[in-house]
């Protein structure tokens, strides 16, 4: 990355990360007779950016899932926050402080790029639906609260410019930077990026990185990401977890695992000069 | 006795008079008229010792009320005869701080107003920190500017500029800015850059203001040049480009920074939030409470007040140095000419390194009293613009012409019933309009239809392009095709052409209502004198005139004569209206090889009248015939491709392609045309033309940061195709470097074909073409 961007960050190695925030420990996921993840264990630090990375089809997304809550393993135990999760599902993490981005973008394509993100703040709102129809009082006062939140992520993320246009008209780069959004909205502490810079070229990644930097210096917000961009990954993580075929092949410092044969052999290559 | 309203210019008379009468006069005031719709009489009590019947009269444009009492406030109410209130400045000619709003609609749908001149008295606020702390006194409530932040407008009002000015005048002196220190502006339009203006003017620092999309390269030579040691910039970035400057040099002094966004790990300790300074001056406002007012006291009206740095076409920018006295008078001046209203609005989205935003957004908002919006972000300026109204709008041309070409695009892809309503009723606009906005006669059924094409069309458009509201819309800099110009004088836009430099203070002349043509410049400006060298050249003196080019006394003794008269550099001449007109810069003119005269502006701005050609530059002098580089414009051009089902890649493959040739050809061909019609002109009429496959770019040095020509750069740069055009070849291979905006280098080849376009046979042209073959 840029020089400029190397002056905001204090240097790699300082960045020192205690606390677990989160830990999946022995992990396995079946769909029939497909396993998905086997065996999986690894922790993610609080404040650290997280790289989740290998080839297609390793697991990756599914991983994500499961720590979202959106599917539940058949076997292994994940903790968060320190205590032991029992099934749980989506909204219920959610409320928790995950919040998640899709590969494929899952934004509402008739509403506009505010309302997308005012939905990131759904778990925050306490006036329940008829409250909230009514428009009314206590319900108008809190909707007031929460878009000076949204306005200011939109502010963020220099998005001003869209605010009111239709999400499906958008482009790509744009929709993908406004579902980012929608997950800030809900000021997470653990934030879930499923290939956030897919389909961008070099500028919008280097936008999109300033942002994830961002998010993690400014809110000190948590980052798990999965990316297939190396120069990303290497660039902006802290530690980076490889899997392939279900199973964890490598996990430690971006360094470490340019290193590491089995990576090599799975999923780096070689340059053959 | 009489307190005199002075009605907009815009209606003529005896219209005024009649609808004056016929109209519901609400004044805002707790002491005048009653309003009653469509009475004749408008009564109002006047308290004890008045006259029983009190009436509005008309003579020529002023009305006259018969009152002496104070008008103030809003929404009629009864008039409460307070006799013992303030007894005015009864008639026009001295200054008086009264002011009377009112509002009437007349048939046909136009709002008018009319007000109270606003006066001020600049000889005794003849500096802005004394303006500034007159306007909160005397107009504390009003809104003086206005930031759209987090997607509501926030407001602020003189006082509370005032204030915040004040603080941020005490913090610049904590960190050691001074009289005689010059404090560069760099960023976008946001409030609190213009506040740092008044504020360095209030402790006696000069404000250099910086354009924000300079290179680094550009930005160090200013910084080095006007000894500058304090900045405040908008943002990280502008931070950055600070700091990498000042690499290896000695660092600025202090350097305020207003978006606190990523600065959080920078370490340099003359670097400040600006919330920081705004406390530290707080604190020391505090201790040292007369420290202010004396300073502001302390300013004087031949201090300088500003240094403008123009992006020079030939050479390195010069900084012209503009005094409070300058900068004021131009601005009252022109102000009190065009009959600004402190209820006007604007919005300030030109940079603020160029002159005219400084008089606009700056000086004119504190010589009237009027509020000035800043958008959201550089991307939101139509939405705001649209959610604003602005009442009093600039643009150089080319924004015109581009919002024409975006209505136009528009319109194609709208359905048929659409598309023929919107062209039968702009034809009846384009027909009309000008002529009633000019108080001409104009027959009872095009106002019919006029006013039909208003509420159907017209109005509607006007409010989608933001600019219903819009009183006085001013363009200058380059010239305006009259097609755009009867445009937008058809939709009701009160669009005026005005001349002027940075070396003016801007304004040197003004196209008056009621006159307005699209090949003139207007009449001179209020105080400005005017002449034409025997050479053509136009020469001007006036208040405004600046006081020398900082560090730079050769240049200034170019440029200024002993006697006050400054050079333009523009050849032009005085028509028998009285109107000015600028043919091209008098370097650039030159001569073809038969004798013809060659004034490149002239052909290209004809070149760039269509919304296909966005740039063009001709060459001519000393040569056979006259040829021409073209820039296509790609929105324009892109539409008309995909209409005809022509695919294209990028701008250089449609830059490329012979269709978009043959156009070009066509449309050079109407301007050949036009040009045989000219006396003197049909020996310039263009016999060859290239289009160029990349455009013109300031960040290359091609064009300067207002999008002017740079001819040498170019001519240097571009000498291969230059002889290709002057021989008979009908390809060019060509390689040039551009720099993109991160400063980094690159080369781009391109092979670019060369067409003849036949001269048109006059007595001139077949000498032309003998000559080339």
């Amino acid at each position: 990355m840029s020089a400029a961007l190397e002056k905001t960050l204090p240097p790699a190695q300082d960045r020192v990360f205690d606390e677990v925030l989160l830990s999946v420990e022995d992990i396995s996921l079946s769909f029939g007779g497909v396993k998905a993840l086997n065996g999986v264990s690894f922790d993610i630090r609080k404040g650290e950016v997280r790289a989740i990375i290998g080839p297609n089809g390793a697991g990756k997304s599914s991983m994500l899932n499961v720590i979202n809550g959106f599917y539940h393993p058949n076997a292994g135990s994940i903790t968060y926050k320190g205590t032991k999760r029992p099934k749980m599902r989506p909204d219920q993490s959610a409320k928790q402080g995950i919040a998640r981005t899709f590969q494929n973008i899952a934004l509402f394509r008739g509403m506009t790029t505010l309302d997308n993100i005012m939905t990131g703040r759904n778990t925050k709102m306490r006036r329940n639906f008829l409250w909230q129809a009514l428009h009314w009082g206590p319900a108008k006062a809190e909707e007031i609260e929460h878009r000076a939140v949204v306005e200011k992520v939109i502010d963020f993320l220099e998005i001003q410019a869209i605010r009111k246009t239709p999400v499906g008209r958008l482009p790509y780069g744009l929709q993908k930077r406004v579902e980012l959004g929608r997950a800030l909205a809900a000021e997470p502490d653990l934030l879930l990026l499923d290939e956030p810079m897919a389909g961008m070229n070099s500028e919008e990644k280097e936008d999109m990185c300033r942002f994830i930097l961002d998010v993690n210096d400014e809110f000190g917000t948590t980052i798990a990401l999965i990316e297939h961009d190396m120069s990303v990954v290497m660039d902006i993580s802290d530690r980076v977890v490889v899997l392939d075929y279900g199973r964890k092949i490598g996990d430690g410092t971006p360094d470490d695992i340019r290193g590491n044969q089995e990576v090599i052999d799975a999923y780096l290559g070689v340059s053959h000069d | 006795m009489a307190i005199e309203f002075q009605l907009d210019q815009e209606q003529n008379t005896a219209r005024a008079a009649k609808t004056v009468q016929k109209c519901c006069v609400i004044v805002r005031s707790d002491q005048c008229i009653v309003p009653q719709k469509s009475g004749q009489k408008t009564k109002h009590n006047r308290g004890p010792g008045s006259a029983a019947s009190d009436r509005l009269t008309f003579d020529s444009t002023v009305a006259t009320c018969f009152c002496n009492k104070r008008i103030l406030g809003n929404t009629g109410s009864k008039h409460t005869g307070d006799e013992a209130g303030s007894r005015r400045n009864e008639s026009a000619a001295a200054p008086f701080n009264s002011r009377a709003h009112a509002t009437f609609s007349y048939p046909f749908g136009f709002l008018g107003n009319f007000t109270v001149t606003v006066s001020v008295d600049i000889s005794t606020y003849n500096t802005f920190p004394k303006l500034l702390q007159h306007n909160a006194q005397t107009r504390g409530a009003m809104p003086s500017m206005r930031e759209k932040a987090l997607g509501i407008w926030q407001t602020w009002s003189w006082a509370e500029s005032a204030k915040e000015i004040r603080a941020l005048a005490c913090g610049l002196k904590t960190l050691g800015c001074g009289p005689g220190d010059k404090l560069a502006i760099i960023g976008d339009n946001r409030p609190r850059l213009y506040w740092s203006m008044a504020a360095a003017q209030s402790i006696g620092a000069i404000p250099v203001a910086v354009y924000q999309d300079m290179v680094a390269d550009e930005l160090g030579f200013v910084l080095e040049h006007a000894e500058i040691r304090f900045a405040i910039a908008e943002d990280q970035e502008q931070v950055d480009k600070l700091l990498m400057i000042s690499e290896g040099k000695e660092p600025l002094s202090g350097i305020i920074y207003d978006d606190p966004r990523g600065m959080r790990h920078y370490t340099q300790d003359y670097l400040n939030s600006y919330d920081s300074v705004i406390e530290k001056g707080h604190a020391y406002d505090t201790a040292n409470p007369e420290f202010y007012d004396q300073a502001v006291a302390a300013t004087k009206s031949e201090d300088a007040s500003v240094i403008a740095y123009t992006s020079g076409t030939t050479g390195r920018p010069k900084g012209v140095v503009l005094s409070h006295s300058n900068v004021l008078k131009s601005a009252y001046n022109a102000a009190v000419r065009e009959n600004l209203q402190e209820t006007d609005n604007i919005l300030a989205y030109l940079p603020m390194a160029w002159i005219g935003d400084h008089i606009f957004s700056y000086a004119q908002s504190y010589v009237v009293g009027f509020c000035v919006s800043c958008p959201e972000s550089p991307d939101t300026v139509l939405t705001d613009l649209r959610e604003l109204g602005p009442s009093y709008f600039f643009a150089p041309p080319t924004i015109y012409e581009n919002l024409l070409t975006t209505v136009m695009i528009r319109i194609e892809d709208a359905s048929w019933i659409k598309r023929k309503m919107f062209h039968y009723f702009m034809e009846v606009a384009r027909r009309c309009g000008p002529k009633i906005l000019d108080g001409e006669p104009v027959s009872f059924l095009d106002r019919i239809l006029f006013w039909l094409g208003n509420i159907l069309v017209v109005g509607p458009l006007k409010n989608t392009l933001g600019l219903s509201r819009v009183r006085l819309g001013y363009t200058a800099g380059e010239a305006i095709g009259p097609d755009i110009f009867n445009f937008y004088r058809g939709l009701g836009l009160n669009l005026k052409q005005l001349y002027g430099s940075t070396e003016a203070s801007v304004f040197v002349t003004i196209q008056p209502d009621g006159e307005i043509k699209p090949d003139t410049v207007g009449t001179p400006a209020p105080e400005v004198e005017l002449k034409i060298a025997e050479n053509g050249e136009v020469l001007f003196r006036s208040p405004g005139v600046f006081q020398e080019y900082y560090k730079n006394p050769e240049a200034t003794a170019e440029t200024k004569t002993a006697d006050g008269w400054v050079h333009t550099g523009d050849a032009g001449f005085i028509g028998d209206d009285g109107h000015l007109r600028i043919i091209d810069r008098a370097k650039d003119v030159g001569k073809l090889n038969n004798g013809s005269l060659f004034p490149p502006k002239y052909i290209e701005n004809k070149l760039k009248f269509f919304p296909t050609i966005s740039e063009a530059v001709t060459f001519g002098d000393g040569q056979d015939y006259v040829s021409a580089f073209i820039n296509i414009d790609l929105n324009a051009v892109g539409n008309w491709a995909e209409k005809q089902a022509i695919p294209y890649a990028s701008y250089q493959e449609l830059a490329g392609n012979p269709a978009v040739y043959d156009m070009i050809a066509e449309q050079i061909a109407q301007v050949n045309a036009d040009l045989t019609k000219e006396e003197n002109m049909a020996g310039s009429q263009i016999h060859r033309f290239l289009i160029l496959s990349k455009e013109l770019d300031a960040d290359d040095g091609e064009l300067t940061r207002t999008r002017k020509v740079r001819r040498n750069v170019v001519a240097d740069r571009y000498k291969v195709l230059i002889d290709a055009l002057f021989s008979d070849q009908t390809r060019c291979d060509f390689e040039t470097q551009v720099t993109f905006e991160d400063g980094r280098t690159d080369t781009v080849k391109a092979e670019i074909e060369v067409r003849t376009v036949p001269l048109i046979d006059t007595g001139a042209a077949s000498m032309n073409r003998h000559a080339a073959e």
